[in-house]
């Protein structure tokens, strides 16, 4: 890039055709280009799988409702779930760890640029294959229509005698090119961290976002390659005649289930580690303390890294495993709630004797904290397989992970998008408008989510179009559906938000928040390759070095 | 329109449990949701007092608190006690899994297969010789002289699952793969319950209900389920559209030349409370429409439209309504 580019840095601006401003974020190997672009191309498909939700609800929202056929809730379930984990919640992350991670850890860029830019693209082509196939993938009647076999496309539902036609081809196709994305992301965010840390900062005073963030990268490598091996399989059954997977001619159904949660739950952690950083950044800093404890937390990440490979089989307590299996993974499972629970401790102790700000950014951090410990103890009554032989596969399921990803993942999400807005945009997000977002969807979500485990509790199933009167499930699934509304309600504020605020939001200035990482000691946005000269670092929070030279970090490492 | 299904039923909660294995998975999930519930208000409080007690105020506001890195002692607190924990709940479940899972099956105990199709259910009772569909009849366990049911879970396509929540937890159905349950409900009634793993498009109506009988009534259903279809010569117009259409190459009536075996056993439809797995009752309206038009009460069901005439549809609904 020529010095006269970095000149004009940013966004459409003004005496430049717009194709050239289209062609520089086309062709950009920058990394926060690249990572706004993974956060904007979430945020398009966070709306779109959004819509697919308020369909399921208002399909649920009676008994024997006839909103839309079930051919259609079909598809509806199927790319809601893998819409919002594939090309959401994966992408949105790896906007954030992309654009923050060589900005916090002194570094001009990631380690491989051209790896970067060809992983966004590869994972954007993911998006737009899965959703052509509402043009494209031909069904029974030759029309279009999306996959139906639900994001976990148990076989042999996807074998060509269950699902005739392109529809499961254009899902198999869409994870597999995505998960190459995902993996390039994955190796570039750990050669950056391992090789591109500044002077000083060795890997003991790396932010935690940073060390949350390489767990994650290690855990991606792990896991997403199951998967994509996984889906050549099924490939090589539908189009080369192979019976991995095709029951018909003696494949196993079973192995597809291992296959898939091999890499299933640890994608859990993948998309939970990421929001553990975000919140181990933003607690801090509004509690006016450093974090509680860094090697423990850093101890507790890389475990939970460890056994999150060995708890798979808790999604498949109900296949009939023998007990000895089945106490091997419950075991499992609950040890996960020992490093997690220090986490929240860990968190309640940087908090404990500090001066709490309330600004946005850390409501919805203390929105994650509390909904993150329902969604564990929720995720414990799950581990304990004789308890999930009856929860297993009903709507107590759905609220739990919901609870996890929703009132866990999205809460720490829009935490960084008040907190890093700034640094990205120049401007701060609208507080007023910021403080009815959170309100208006913690109501909706502890309206939806908290009823939502009764329905399941009276054994209701997940993934039917409709049910029976008479079980006590219709006013329930009505509150559920009421509260979704009020979530879609703040979501409208939420994006209303990010578009004015962009415009008319206040100007936000190097370090809006009085924050302690080297991100906020550049400019913002910050510059094309983010530092003039690579900063030296001496303990953990190198700003509040330098806001307290009679008291430094520094002296205590 | 298909009328649904509305007579005196069980619920579906799964903490009204009826049979030993439900017993004790309510046992043990009222233990955990114990020691869950005292984790959360433990924690929750220490979140609520700590918000409040340390809200900065905006007269401090230049001022930092004491910066606090960390403490061993209490890191050490607090993995011991969630140690103790998870090793008492492992403990607890361990015991539990043993019981349901390992029990031994006692010779009084009835076999029944039952196998998942696209999306209805097939009950075989090899020891009594009987075939039926969707309408599982089992005897009361008396818990003095126990006869459990053991049932042997196979499908014939797709994953299907198993439950029936006041009888216990659930089983899938997996295709090339032998599964097994067992259940000893104390209580006679109609339980009902449905397909808990996604099948396909209709997946929300496989629905499933349990007879549990007095052993005079089970004795009962078993000596009528052992005969041989009705021969009603005053419907044998209906007999022959019967015999004469595709109806054959799906469904069996024994001493015809039905033996299909994709979908429900008709010989003894009429026995039966519900049609299309528990979709619609079994009436006369209704199973005119189920044959005229499935997808009236069923949409997606593999049953297809039959296109009879007007005629050939009553007379085949009146000959179905002879097969007692």
């Amino acid at each position: 890039m020529s010095t006269n580019v970095i000149a004009i840095e940013g966004f459409p601006g003004t005496g430049r055709l717009w194709t050239e401003t289209l062609h520089e974020w086309v062709t950009t190997v920058d990394h926060k280009k690249l990572g706004m672009m993974y956060i904007l191309y979430a945020l398009v498909f966070l709306v779109i799988a959004g819509i697919e939700a308020m369909i399921i609800r208002i399909q649920l929202m009676h008994s024997h409702n006839n909103f839309v056929s079930p051919q259609v809730f079909n598809r509806m379930f199927t790319m809601h779930g893998t819409t919002m984990i594939f090309f959401v919640a994966m992408p949105i992350l790896f906007g954030f760890a992309n654009y923050l991670i060589p900005l916090m850890i002194g570094a001009r860029d990631m380690a491989f640029p051209r790896l970067n830019a060809f992983s966004f693209w590869l994972t954007a082509l993911g998006g737009f294959l899965l959703y052509f196939s509402f043009l494209g993938g031909s069904g029974l009647y030759g029309a279009g229509n999306a996959p139906d076999v639900g994001w976990w496309a148990y076989a042999p539902l996807t074998a060509k005698a269950f699902s005739p036609g392109h529809s499961s081809d254009y899902w198999t196709i869409a994870l597999l090119v995505s998960g190459f994305g995902s993996i390039g992301t994955a190796i570039n965010i750990i050669a950056t961290v391992l090789c591109m840390r500044c002077p000083g900062m060795h890997l003991g005073r790396m932010p935690l976002f940073v060390w949350l963030n390489l767990v994650m990268s290690g855990m991606i490598l792990i896991a997403v390659t199951p998967l994509s091996a996984a889906q050549i399989m099924l490939l090589v059954d539908r189009y080369l005649g192979g019976h991995f997977f095709d029951t018909q001619a003696g494949g196993s159904a079973t192995l597809w289930m291992h296959f898939f949660w091999i890499f299933g739950h640890p994608e859990v952690y993948v998309l939970i580690l990421p929001t553990f950083a975000f919140i181990s950044e933003i607690v801090p800093v509004f509690s006016r303390k450093p974090i509680f404890g860094y090697p423990v937390m850093v101890g507790a990440t890389v475990f939970i890294g460890f056994v999150s490979m060995s708890v798979w089989a808790h999604h498949m307590f109900t296949i009939g495993m023998n007990s000895y299996a089945n106490s091997f993974f419950t075991i499992t499972s609950m040890a996960v709630g020992i490093p997690t629970g220090i986490k929240i401790f860990n968190w309640l102790g940087t908090m404990w004797g500090g001066r709490i700000r309330f600004q946005t950014p850390m409501l919805f951090c203390v929105g994650f904290l509390f909904q993150f410990l329902i969604a564990g103890l929720t995720g414990i009554m799950l581990a304990c397989s004789p308890f999930d032989w009856q929860l297993s596969s009903s709507y107590f399921v759905v609220a739990h992970f919901h609870y996890v990803i929703v009132g866990g993942i999205l809460f720490a999400l829009f935490a960084a998008f008040y907190y890093w807005y700034p640094k990205m945009t120049g401007r701060m997000l609208s507080e007023r408008l910021g403080k009815w977002h959170f309100w208006l969807f913690v109501i909706g979500f502890h309206v939806t989510f908290d009823v939502m485990h009764i329905p399941g509790i009276l054994g209701m199933p997940r993934r039917i179009y409709t049910y029976e009167p008479g079980r006590g499930w219709d006013t329930l699934n009505l509150i559920v559906t009421i509260g979704a509304v009020i979530q879609a309600a703040a979501i409208l504020v939420f994006v209303w938000n990010l578009v004015s605020s962009y415009w008319k939001g206040r100007l936000a200035g190097n370090d809006p928040w009085d924050a302690w990482t080297l991100e906020w000691s550049v400019v913002s946005p910050p510059p094309a390759y983010n530092f003039a000269t690579v900063p030296a670092v001496a303990s953990r929070r190198p700003l509040w070095d330098l806001k307290h030279p009679e008291d430094p970090d520094s002296r205590y490492e | 329109m298909a009328q649904p299904a509305t007579s005196p039923l069980s619920s579906t909660s799964i903490f009204s449990p009826t049979t030993t294995p439900a017993r004790t998975i309510f046992g043990l999930s009222m233990f955990v949701l114990a020691i869950t519930g005292f984790i959360f208000c433990f924690v929750a409080s220490l979140l609520v007092y700590c918000l409040v007690k340390f809200r900065g105020c905006p007269s401090d506001a230049a001022r930092e608190p004491a910066q606090v890195y960390g403490s061993t002692q209490i890191e050490l607190a607090w993995t011991v006690i969630p140690v103790l924990i998870v090793i008492v709940l492992f403990m607890a479940t361990a015991r539990v899994i043993h019981a349901v899972q390992d029990a031994p099956k006692p010779s009084a105990a009835l076999d029944v297969t039952v196998i998942g199709h696209q999306f209805w259910w097939e009950f075989r009772y090899p020891q009594l010789g009987i075939v039926t569909a969707n309408e599982m009849h089992i005897p009361v366990s008396d818990p003095a002289h126990p006869t459990p049911t053991f049932l042997k879970l196979l499908s014939a396509d797709t994953d299907h699952s198993f439950w029936v929540p006041e009888l216990g937890g659930k089983t899938d159905l997996i295709p090339n793969r032998v599964n097994q349950m067992w259940i000893d409900p104390a209580r006679p009634g109609i339980y009902v319950g449905q397909c808990a793993q996604y099948c396909g498009t209709q997946h929300a109506k496989m629905l499933l209900r349990v007879s549990v009988d007095r052993p005079d009534d089970f004795d009962a259903w078993v000596r009528a389920q052992r005969q041989a279809a009705v021969q009603d010569p005053k419907v044998i117009a209906g007999k022959r559209v019967f015999e004469t259409t595709s109806c054959i190459n799906c469904h069996a009536v024994s001493g015809t030349a039905a033996d299909g075996r994709f979908g429900p056993d008709l010989a003894h439809l009429m026995s039966r409370r519900t049609i299309a797995s528990g979709a619609a009752e079994n009436t006369s309206a209704n199973l005119r429409t189920w044959i005229r038009n499935p997808d009236a009460i069923k949409p997606g069901s593999l049953m297809p439209a039959m296109k009879l005439s007007d005629a050939d549809l009553d007379a085949l609904t009146a000959y179905l309504e002879t097969l007692r």
